[in-house]
């Protein structure tokens, strides 16, 4: 399924080096990561250097060149929640999942992100978890929360 | 899905649609703004959906799910017209009685506002303190329309400014107006729009485009989403009349990848307007083409400023180039490039519409119309607020923020994001106004504005706001790269308890020499939170580095 749906978006800009973010984007969404062998048929198909597409994998935040884990954990570190107590929620998050933003944990489970605003600053600290919101977290509800996220 | 081949023929299908509505049967609006989502609004939405076909109603109650409302720290927010009655904290249990208080034409008691003083309640909109001070021309329609539906835009009046300026103005009237009413850029500069637009408009290259900046990297900021998510048809109705004036015929709007029911909005409104033939080929018989392109950033602070977001629109890597030539001379591959903020952009209709004489009427002396203002930190009321450019801090604090939470004593107001100031207590009297902001040290940015607490460690914030855009440098250039990169190496060691003697003058020469050595907006105004910090917190930096504590 993952690889029909790669091979679709790599056709559908063929010879459209202008694309090669879209492509991307695309496929970290399909994948969730960007494996280098993709990344090599995407230069091939858009006819773009495999060096460029790697400049743009690796320079913008969104783009993973490692496999993420199964749910993706954000802890909002913009200005509000860090105000509010978003590093002792980090630090909680980092205890209870024993890793360190970026890193993913060899069960493929959890890979901790910090995000910078997400936005919700009303709510503050967020914890984001696949995209699900959940606001005014305090350290003591992180284990309640990721364990619903088994 | 109608396609509108002329004016008449819209205008005569907006008078159906109206004729159509009753605007006295009741309407349940439920806020899906990023906060309330957060608090699980979905749920009440749905509970409102599944009481209405339980018990039949459909006909004599209308629902709606919409974007942000404004008062988020009361989320989740349910407005019931005709009256406009705001309920809050609104869970699905609520529902059977806010159905049955809204249908009765009462008031559901339990989940009205209560003033925290006088514990007096208050239910219409228009007479709670929060609402009560703002002016909401821009953010005052989220409640009333349906962001999917554009029927719901055209039934508060949208597309109108878009009529009269293809049938009544040249391009050149159009420009004309927006000067006139002298619409400052709202994404941080405060640049005239007007002159933007007329420098793009007049460079010698034959194709140009126009930008809707919706990126919205600055910390603590959160108006634009909720602008481009609840009214995404206000923005692209103003983009595409700007590019008329211009005349551009292709439009980007560069928007945020990570929130999913702004993408979606976005997405459908660009899809409807072009069904209704408000973009394309000869819109709406005029002879003028234009077309919008959305494109996303993918996790850059960088690359919201606009030489940086014009390379990613490109395909490349955000990295910003020196600006001896204006991006609105030369942008996007290279053509003149007009790029405004969203809220900038969702102005301009309200301008063609009413007229500049009425937009310069609103507003300070230099500072016209109003300014949204996303309010969080220690504040009580935590939200979206909109008001005449020249309000106090004094009002947007206290009058409609509530005050500082917890009943502790305000510290420090601070704008801008991580390129803004902080400003002590004593000036909150200053008045939000590009200008006056911009000289005392604290320009309003995008217009997030933080209030901290008494218990706040000045040198944690410049520490952190440090840390926060070295990770986000590009790179490309050294003063940033490099500047930035010594100036968190003290702040760190002051904070660590580990400050020394020269610091503060090390700290004030680095700020000094980033600012005018980088190349772009990131790099130029790193320091500017440091100065403030070292224009109206010095002492409290000096106490710390005398007694080396790691605590304030």
């Amino acid at each position: 399924m993952c690889e029909q749906a790669v091979a679709a978006i790599i056709e559908n800009h063929r010879g459209q080096p202008e694309a090669l973010i879209h492509v991307l984007t695309a496929i970290q969404h399909e994948l969730r990561w960007l494996p280098r062998e993709v990344l090599a048929r995407v230069a091939e198909a858009l006819g773009v250097p495999l060096s460029q597409a790697l400049q743009i994998a690796s320079f913008y935040k969104v783009f993973s060149l490692t496999p993420k884990g199964r749910h993706e954990v954000h802890v909002c570190t913009g200005m509000t929640c860090h105000l509010c107590g978003g590093d002792r929620l980090l630090a909680k998050v980092e205890e209870a999942t024993g890793l360190k933003p970026g890193e993913t944990d060899a069960a493929g489970r959890f890979t901790l992100e910090r995000g910078s605003c997400l936005g919700s600053c009303s709510i503050g600290p967020e914890l984001i978890v696949d995209g699900r919101h959940h606001g005014r977290m305090t350290p003591e509800q992180v284990e309640v929360v990721l364990a619903q996220y088994p | 899905m109608p396609k509108f081949n002329t004016a008449a023929e819209l205008e005569q299908y907006c008078a159906h649609l109206l004729a159509a509505r009753d605007p006295a049967r009741p309407c349940i609006a439920v806020c899906a703004g990023a906060a309330c989502d957060g608090l699980d609004s979905a749920a009440v939405a749905q509970a409102f959906t599944d009481e209405i076909a339980r018990q039949n109603l459909a006909g004599r109650l209308d629902l709606r799910v919409t974007g942000c409302h404004g008062f988020c720290e009361k989320g989740p927010n349910v407005i019931a017209g005709p009256q406009d009655i705001c309920y809050f904290e609104v869970t699905p249990g609520d529902v059977p009685e806010i159905i049955r208080a809204t249908l009765a034409g009462e008031v559901y008691e339990a989940k009205i506002y209560r003033d925290p003083e006088t514990r007096e309640k208050i239910a219409p909109m228009s007479e709670i303190p929060y609402y009560k001070h703002q002016v909401r021309l821009l953010i005052g329609d989220n409640p009333r329309l349906d962001p999917l539906k554009i029927d719901d835009y055209l039934a508060v009046g949208g597309y109108a400014a878009l009529v009269k300026a293809l049938t009544t103005m040249t391009p050149d009237d159009v420009l004309a107006e927006v000067k006139r009413a002298d619409l400052r850029g709202r994404g941080g500069g405060g640049f005239p729009a007007g002159a933007k637009w007329e420098t793009t408009k007049n460079a010698p290259e034959k194709t140009k485009y126009v930008i809707a900046n919706g990126h919205e990297g600055e910390s603590a900021a959160f108006m634009d989403r909720a602008m481009l998510t609840g009214n995404p048809h206000k923005v692209i109705e103003g983009l595409i009349i700007g590019a008329y004036a211009i005349g551009a015929h292709q439009g980007f709007i560069y928007t945020r990848h990570d929130a999913p029911r702004l993408v979606e909005h976005v997405k459908a409104a660009l899809a409807q307007a072009e069904a209704y033939g408000f973009l394309g080929e000869n819109i709406l018989g005029s002879g003028f083409d234009f077309k919008v392109e959305l494109h996303f950033d993918v996790g850059i602070f960088v690359s919201g400023e606009s030489s940086a977001l014009m390379r990613s629109i490109e395909g490349n890597a955000p990295e910003p180039r020196p600006k001896y030539i204006r991006t609105s001379v030369s942008g996007i591959w290279d053509k003149p490039s007009n790029l405004n903020n969203v809220e900038t952009w969702a102005n301009v209709p309200q301008i063609i519409a009413r007229g500049a004489e009425w937009f310069a009427g609103i507003g300070s002396e230099k500072s016209k119309g109003t300014k949204l203002v996303s309010l969080s930190g220690h504040i009580v009321n935590s939200g979206i607020v909109e008001v005449p450019m020249g309000t106090t801090l004094r009002t947007l604090i206290f009058a409609i923020g509530g005050g500082v939470r917890d009943g502790k004593a305000l510290k420090a107001v601070h704008f801008g994001g991580a390129m803004g100031g902080s400003l002590p207590v004593e000036y909150i009297d200053a008045r939000l106004d590009f200008d006056e902001m911009s000289a005392l040290g604290a320009p309003i940015g995008a217009g997030g504005l933080l209030v901290m607490n008494e218990d706040t460690d000045m040198v944690d914030i410049a520490r952190y706001l440090m840390d926060f855009l070295v990770r986000e440098s590009c790179g490309k250039c050294v003063p940033c790269r490099e500047g930035m990169f010594q100036m968190l190496k003290i702040l760190t060691g002051i904070a660590e308890g580990r400050g020394r003697k020269f610091d503060l003058e090390r700290l004030a020469e680095l700020a000094e020499v980033t600012s005018l050595g980088s190349l772009c907006a990131l790099g130029k105004t790193s320091a500017a939170p440091v100065k403030s910090m070292l224009q109206y917190f010095r002492d409290e930096y000096t106490a710390r580095i005398d007694a080396g504590s790691q605590t304030p």
